[in-house]
């Protein structure tokens, strides 16, 4: 019964969306984390995501891994901070707060998508158990 | 007589197998709306439910054919490769999913009509 693939697939893309939100919390979070645990600036992150295919044309959604943003660290001339360098230079996180905050919105929108598309699919499987009453 | 009935639920039947696919399908492509380089699928509805009434009719008893998937020709071609259109496959979802409550309407008329013939 193809309706109940429905559960698993809208599922699959809750779970990967709200990963992303997560991400995007973590990154948002630490937007002027100078220091880290290991005294390097915290570096953004972000959710790859890949299909999964099943049978017939279906396909769920997972993460297949959150991979460091590669771009520069931004640097702030800032003398009087504690991490600031000879030149008095501070090197802060690679995180873009603009684009987190776009990232953000959109993995809501999706996660909401998905919990419609869920919501539909049980109203249907439970009209079709009233079939023939 | 029990293959008449059968032959008479078998096109409605039919029909809310293929929606119910086809929904499935749909919510295949919500759910990958972000994913990069997936390619959005779907299938002739028309095609694939006479198909299975010329199989019904031709009376083999073989397991009916999936429907053959088509890629969605997108109007508007994203950068990540992705060809799923949020806006088109949220009218299609739910477009399916008053199509597929109409044939449990149909064949629930056509259960309670047999019904009321059986009380007679």
């Amino acid at each position: 019964m193809s309706l109940f693939s429905i559960f698993q697939i809208a599922s699959s893309a809750m779970a990967a969306q709200s990963e992303r939100l997560n991400v995007t919390a973590s990154n948002l979070a630490n937007a002027d984390s100078a220091t880290g645990p290991e005294g390097v600036p915290y570096r953004a992150k972000q959710v790859v995501f890949q299909a999964q295919p099943a049978d017939n044309g279906l396909a769920s959604v997972k993460v297949a891994g959150v991979v460091e943003d590669p771009s520069p660290a931004r640097r702030v001339y800032d003398p009087k901070h504690p991490a600031a360098d000879g030149q008095g230079y501070v090197t802060l996180p690679n995180v873009s707060v603009v684009d987190e905050m776009v990232n953000m919105m959109s993995a809501s929108r999706s996660y909401q998508s998905s919990v419609e598309v869920m919501t539909t699919a049980k109203n249907l499987l439970l009209k079709t158990l009233t079939l023939g009453q | 007589m029990a293959d008449r009935l059968d032959a008479l639920l078998q096109f409605n039947a039919d029909a809310l197998r293929l929606r119910s696919e086809r929904q499935a399908l749909l919510a295949t492509n919500i759910a990958n709306a972000d994913t990069p380089g997936y390619k959005a699928v779907d299938f002739d509805f028309a095609k694939a439910l006479s198909e299975a009434s010329h199989a019904a009719r031709s009376g083999s008893g073989a397991l009916p054919a999936k429907p053959a998937l088509l890629y969605r020709q997108p109007s508007q071609p994203s950068l990540d490769g992705n060809s799923v259109e949020m806006d088109a496959e949220r009218a299609q979802f739910a477009d399916n999913t008053v199509r597929y409550e109409a044939a449990l309407r149909f064949l629930n008329g056509q259960i309670r009509t047999l019904l009321e013939a059986l009380k007679a």
